[in-house]
């Protein structure tokens, strides 16, 4: 187990660029997947002015847009669909995923099973790599010709075979994204099955490795089909090829020239097949950080660990048996639809344990309001919301009025921004002092927090209103339909909600950096935390540990009686465990 | 701009009768229903999500941290299931499948009406309008060819067959009989587009190489709208149509001022 590390000081491009130690990839990871969620957070605030003021200029920045994206600060439908295509993308696939597996996962899941790094360090450099291309070539899209893919973030054909130069960049950029993910994905398995420390047994991990280890197992096997699909679709746009193209296209009035033969539907089958268990990847390294916060900040061990554990492994399995509970409107009939309305009630089971566990996990506890916690409490409610939404859209009658309308959107945006982005900021104020040694400033988190929950809230709630009341996703100018302009005022709502929520960013972002220099110095274990990346030193070293700690107990020993300080650490050397 | 601003003030009547905040009105046979399901989970939903807040506002204020008050250890807690709830939502699940959304599923996709009892009508999608399709006096619907396919024929219809002759076809006016039956096959010309009639409750996605039937029934005369709910390219947000129901006697005479329309052109056009 115990590794000897080279002494000798690397040079910066080694240390800091082209780094093989698992922190700094994933703070590069982190970094890089922060920067990108802010990025498609922009892109939503220019949509957003589209939505409450259809077809007024752009003020102040409306100028500086090129005439393909804006004429005159008042927006084209080609660019409003270019910003939703590219929102979806780069949050999903370059912003929370990178952030949650690859920034969370890289830093915290080697320290917390006592590993000296990853067990591929070269491997894992080159996974960032890929996804640090794969995001150039996206961003980079909207630069060429005709700007980037325009036809969703689900990309469907035909509409994304015949759309312009950018879905080809798209369809490149994914690549890059799925390959990274691969290799993150197999080193993340290797590494919880191999290196886990002298005495920590599986039953033994701290939650949060259990939903990272699953998370990778959904990973490794959602994406190559993906991978087959992207390729399918590039050969139908640069090769002639038919797979998702059918006989008898009328474009414009004009015959295609397509072969023909091929089925739109098949794409939705591959997309689907890893976009649902995708949503998981979103959601479970969330549960997982949340877990962590909890047990911590109660002062108690969690709740149902094992069921916990037996909730997400259900989870994965499950995650690949319900994807065409996106496609009940393709034309399907009713064994097929009974079949999937089945397995996504059951998957609902698991999900509502974890979620219950969670909260019991507070009763009889001590409960310390961080800033980290506040946001980690936050999450139950928020992805309470998110879950439960999803009910009505999982059965196939409800889902004909409410498909693809605004409940979808507020459905999955509850999961993924107030749900999973909560989390995240509740891991960056968790971990920040182990891997800076200085705490985030608990002031300005708490200010970042309630201005972030009440606009969150303030953005997506009105969404189930307009859902509800038939109002389509995607629409460029919803003054067009008469149902959709009696709810046309919550756009304003929203719009205003969601420009206000992008300032109360500004107190984070100034917390981070300012924390980075300026934050109170605390010692390696300021949370008085038990598990084990707050035995290594902050910030640990490359190596990590300064010898190979030997694990003696479970992860949750909080407030046991009798012990030193009201806890005791795993690796601590203590009478009075009970794990 | 002017054509633009009369459809908004059109629309804002509309709007106003029609449309509001909650659901569109309901004016088809089997919109009650999924309404009812809609209303029954959502109360459903409500009672677990106040059931959680009380739990975890409660909870969040008794264990507060605060001088004297301390976590309480139970490590047998670490096997527990939180069984209750999870058994209460399962067989909630189980009467919300089987008791609402299976047979309204079958009831909307298999139990068609008969079609001599019903308005037959193709539905063709295309970027970014609707092309109606009726069979006329026949009840057959002439052949069509995608070859032939141009903008004074844009469903293709094949001039050599009679059957075709006395068809009739509009764009993005799609009339149909009040307390009538309609099925409605669906297909599309170029991408993938979603057919929806936000009062009846009917959604059902268009697409290309196939031809998809679904039904409906209106009960009360009006003008609505025909939505696209599929994303479908630059033109998505306005590929808005008007969906007429109409008295029977109001129908028949527009059907047969169409015949008559299409006859007068007829010889123009051989």
């Amino acid at each position: 187990m115990s590794k000897h590390h080279d002494s000798h000081e690397l040079p910066f491009w080694r240390k800091y660029i082209f780094s093989t130690d698992h922190k700094v990839i994933g703070i590069q990871y982190a970094v890089t997947g922060l920067l990108f969620l802010l990025f498609g957070f922009c892109l939503m605030m220019l949509i957003r002015w589209q939505l409450a003021y259809p077809g007024k200029p752009l003020p102040l920045i409306g100028g500086l847009f090129s005439e393909t994206a804006m004429i005159g600060g008042i927006m084209l439908p080609e660019f409003y669909n270019q910003l939703g295509a590219m929102h979806g993308t780069i949050m999903v696939f370059m912003g929370v995923v990178p952030l949650a597996v690859g920034g969370f996962g890289n830093f915290v899941l080697p320290l917390q099973i006592g590993a000296p790094d990853m067990a591929f360090p070269k491997l894992n450099m080159i996974s960032y790599w890929l996804y640090f291309v794969g995001g150039l070539i996206m961003f980079a899209s909207f630069f060429v010709p005709g700007g980037a893919a325009q036809s969703g973030w689900t990309s469907y054909p035909p509409l994304s075979v015949l759309a312009s130069g950018g879905q080809t960049w798209w369809l490149i950029g994914m690549a890059f994204l799925i390959n990274s993910s691969l290799l993150g994905s197999i080193n993340f398995i290797v590494t919880t099955i191999q290196l886990r420390a002298e005495g920590l047994s599986f039953y033994r991990l701290p939650f949060f490795v259990w939903a990272q280890f699953v998370t990778a197992f959904l990973l490794l096997l959602a994406f190559p089909p993906l991978m087959a699909a992207a390729v399918l679709q590039l050969m139908d746009r640069l090769a002639g090829a038919s797979f998702f193209m059918p006989s008898g296209l009328v474009v414009n009035g004009v015959s295609s020239a397509v072969a023909g033969g091929g089925n739109p539907i098949l794409w939705q089958h591959l997309f689907w097949f890893l976009a649902h268990p995708e949503v998981y990847v979103l959601i479970l390294p969330a549960m997982g950080i949340v877990a962590e916060i909890i047990a911590c900040n109660t002062r108690k061990p969690l709740y149902g660990y094992k069921a916990l554990v037996g909730s997400v492994i259900s989870i994965g399995f499950l995650s690949f048996i319900v994807w065409a509970h996106h496609m009940y409107l393709t034309g399907m009939g009713t064994k097929m639809s009974a079949f999937f309305q089945i397995t996504t009630m059951i998957i609902s089971i698991p999900s509502i344990i974890i979620l219950t566990s969670l909260m019991l996990s507070l009763w009889g506890g001590s409960i310390r309001f961080t800033a980290p916690m506040l946001f980690a409490v936050a999450f139950l409610p928020m992805f309470g919301i998110g879950g439960l939404t999803g009910l009505p859209l999982g059965l196939t009658a409800a889902d004909i009025h409410l498909h693809d309308t605004y409940y979808v959107i507020g459905h999955f945006h509850y999961v993924v921004a107030p749900g999973t982005i909560f989390a995240l900021f509740a891991g960056i104020y968790y971990w920040f002092p182990k891997a800076t040694g200085r705490k985030m400033s608990e002031v300005l988190g708490r200010i970042h927090f309630w201005l972030s929950f009440i606009f969150m809230n303030g953005v997506f709630m009105p969404m189930f209103i307009q859902g509800l009341a038939g109002v389509s996703r995607r629409l460029y100018d919803p003054m067009q339909y008469a149902h959709a302009q009696p709810t046309q005022v919550l756009n304003v709502f929203m719009s205003i909600s969601a420009w206000c929520l992008g300032l109360s960013q500004i107190p984070f972002i100034i917390n981070f950096f300012k924390s980075i220099f300026w934050g109170e110095r605390v010692n390696n274990n300021p949370w008085a935390a038990t598990t084990l990346e707050w035995s290594a030193p902050s910030p640990p070293p490359h190596g990590n540990f300064v010898k190979p700690p030997q694990v003696y107990r479970g992860p949750y020993e909080y407030s046991v009686p009798g012990s030193k300080n009201g806890y005791i650490p795993q690796d601590a050397v203590e009478a009075g465990s009970h794990v | 701009m002017p054509f633009r601003l009369e459809c908004q003030w059109k629309g804002f009547k509309l709007a106003e009768k029609y449309y509001g905040w909650g659901f569109p009105v309901d004016i088809s046979t089997n919109g009650a229903q999924i309404d009812n399901l809609i209303y029954i989970v959502h109360g459903l939903m409500a009672i677990l999500f106040v059931g959680w807040m009380v739990f975890l506002v409660y909870a969040l204020l008794r264990f507060r941290q605060r001088p004297g008050h301390e976590a309480e250890y139970k490590p047998h807690h670490h096997f527990k299931v939180p069984t209750f709830v999870e058994v209460a939502v399962a067989i909630t699940e189980v009467v919300l499948l089987c008791a609402f959304s299976f047979p309204i599923w079958h009831q909307v996709k298999k139990e068609f009406p008969s079609k001599e009892n019903s308005l037959e009508v193709r539905v063709v999608a295309e970027q970014f309008a609707w092309n109606i399709h009726y069979s006329g006096k026949d009840g057959i619907f002439g052949k069509t060819d995608p070859k032939l396919m141009n903008a004074m024929n844009p469903l293709g219809l094949d001039p050599g067959d009679l059957a075709g002759k006395d068809d009739i076809t509009s764009l993005n006016q799609l009339h149909i009989p009040v307390n009538k039956s309609v099925i409605v096959h669906l297909s599309s010309k170029d991408v993938i587009h979603s057919f929806a009639l936000p009062v009846m409750r009917v959604k059902q996605d268009a697409v290309p190489g196939q031809s998809i039937p679904i039904w409906f029934e209106a009960t009360k005369a009006g003008n609505f709208e025909i939505a696209c709910a599929q994303l479908c390219g630059l033109g998505h947000y306005r590929m808005r149509g008007f969906f007429m129901v109409e008295d029977g006697d109001k129908f028949s005479a527009w059907l047969t001022e169409q015949e008559a329309k299409k006859l007068a052109q007829a010889p123009a056009a051989v």
